[in-house]
Order: structure tokens, then C-alpha cells, then sequence
């Protein structure tokens, strides 16, 4: 790699739908059983608009979002080479059913490690209002 | 919700075992959209040099993180959620030896995950508990699967 791109900011992806039936195949997939993911008058009873996504639920929508910068022939990332090593989740308020969301990554750090490479982005989600929702760390280790 | 003033730092809050088959593996690609065929074609994983095919990082991230919601009862109590995803789950085969009317049969099939919740830190004026995730591997020697995986609580 020749070109430093660290810093480089990704266009927003979405708007993101977040729907009642993704909410419920996501928690199942995960095996959260708490009832706010499934009872949407449960989720009314607890103060929320509607079904509460589990915690690890906007994994989907930061995907969406890492992409561009997977598919950036700058950052020169071998997907079958990719190993997923750290990830980080912090929520500024709950994501419901009925959401329409966006999210927007910055590849925050570029690090070469014994022949590997480490590439750390930032996603910002945010809601129809431009509000915070969620601020998503991952890091992806390339194998050299 | 737990009460902050009743916690001390190394309680143990839960604990769990948790299994995972390639069914799982199935599901989770599915719900999350991540299909990369190293979460379900031993080919592609043996050709990726991967002992054979493994768990998703974030399925079991995700799985984990259910001891502590139930601790909680209340998912949105989850404020920030972290790891490192320092050790691979191979989940082997379920099927292949059995009759489709019973594919469990075979008690080496899948993927086990020990996991002990603990209370890591406490901070009593914004009422934020640190919850350590210790997720181990009881088929590779009780290896980490998980390091540093931390979920910050609002009590």
C-alpha cells in the first residue's frame, strides 16, 4: 500500500429500515430470549415505541457501512484473508422497530503488524433526525 | 434490574454453557447477512488454512451477551458492549454420521462455550456496573474465545 488513507470518511449508507421481523429473526439467531425483542406490547409496557433490538443488532447496518471502505481498492483488503479481531458496541439510545437509520464509516487507524495489517473503522448511526443512535468499533486483521 | 449498593467487584452475576451447531451457523448468516463461506463450507475453510469451519465472531458476541440481559432484564440497560475475539470455535459437523430423525446423536457434534459473568467494576455515582465476559472453549483445553469482552451496565 503506497497511498495513506487513514482518516478516509465513507459516504452514509441507508436509510436502514429496521423492521419487527428482523428484530425477532436477529434475536433468534442469537438466541436473546428477552421478551422486548419479540412482544411488541411488552416493548410498549417498558416505555418503547415498539420492539427493541438485541445489542449486538446494528452489526448488520455497520457491515453495510465497513464495505465501502472493504471495497476501497485503496485500503487493499483480501476479503479471504480477513479475520475479525475486535469489535465495540456503544449505545446512546435504543434502536426499535420503525427506525430508519444511517451509517457512516471512518477508517480511524492503519497499522502493520508482523506481516499483518490492521484496519480500525468508525461508524457513526444516526437516526432520521441526524441524532445519535450508536457509535460501532471494529477492527479486521488482514493476514499477511 | 440489580440494586448497584448490593453488588461487589468479582461477583459472579451468571453463568452459562452454551452450544452451537452448524444449524446456528446457518441462522445467524442468514439474520445477519454475513454469508462468508467460511461459516459454512469446510472446503473454503480448510482452503482459508481454518481448522475447519468456525462460529461467526459476532454470533458469539451476540450469544454471550444474552447472561447479561437476563441479569439485567432490560436489554437497553446495555450502554456499551466490547471484545476481542482472541480465539477461533471450530463447530463440527452435526449431521453426517446420523439419522436425519435424530442429528444430534453424535455428542462430539458442534461447538461448546463455557461463559462466567462477573461484576468487573463498579461506578456508583453514574450507576454504570462493568460486567466481564469470561468465554471460554471446554473442547480446546478451556482456550479464550473472548478477551476483554466487557458490557457496561446502566443500574
Amino acid at each position: 500500500m503506497t497511498v495513506d488513507i487513514t482518516g478516509r470518511q465513507y459516504p452514509a449508507v441507508g436509510p436502514y429500515q429496521v423492521g419487527s421481523e428482523e428484530i425477532r429473526r436477529f434475536a433468534a439467531a442469537v438466541k436473546n430470549t428477552h421478551p422486548l425483542h419479540y412482544d411488541a406490547d411488552a416493548a410498549r409496557a417498558a416505555g418503547h415505541k415498539d420492539l427493541v433490538a438485541p445489542p449486538t443488532f446494528l452489526v448488520s447496518i455497520a457491515q453495510r457501512a465497513e464495505a465501502l471502505m472493504v471495497n476501497d481498492p485503496e485500503a487493499a483488503v483480501d476479503f479471504s484473508r480477513v479475520v475479525h479481531s475486535d469489535q465495540r458496541f456503544t449505545h446512546h439510545r435504543a434502536v426499535v422497530a420503525g427506525d430508519e437509520l444511517f451509517a457512516q464509516a471512518t477508517l480511524t487507524s492503519v497499522k502493520e503488524l508482523a506481516g499483518n495489517r490492521m484496519l480500525t473503522t468508525q461508524t457513526e448511526v444516526t437516526n432520521a433526525d441526524q441524532a445519535p443512535v450508536a457509535t460501532i468499533t471494529s477492527t479486521l486483521l488482514i493476514r499477511g | 434490574m440489580p440494586v448497584i449498593e448490593e453488588l461487589t467487584k468479582g461477583d459472579v452475576v451468571a453463568t452459562r454453557t452454551i452450544d452451537i451447531t452448524r444449524a446456528d451457523l446457518i441462522r445467524y448468516a442468514g439474520a445477519s447477512g454475513d454469508f462468508n463461506p467460511i461459516h459454512w463450507s469446510e472446503a473454503t475453510a480448510q482452503a482459508a488454512e481454518l481448522p475447519g469451519v468456525i462460529a461467526h465472531g459476532m454470533l458469539t458476541m451476540g450469544l454471550v451477551i444474552d447472561l447479561v440481559t437476563e441479569w439485567t432484564n432490560d436489554p437497553t440497560a446495555i450502554i456499551d458492549y466490547q471484545t476481542r475475539f482472541s480465539g477461533m470455535v471450530p463447530v463440527t459437523e452435526t449431521t453426517h454420521t446420523s439419522n436425519p430423525a435424530t442429528p444430534f446423536d453424535n455428542p462430539n457434534a458442534g461447538a461448546k462455550l463455557d461463559v462466567v459473568a462477573k461484576v468487573g467494576a463498579i461506578d456508583e455515582e453514574n450507576k454504570i456496573v462493568r460486567v466481564d465476559l469470561t468465554v471460554t472453549n471446554p473442547r480446546e483445553d478451556g482456550a479464550r474465545v473472548l478477551t476483554r469482552a466487557q458490557a457496561k451496565v446502566q443500574l
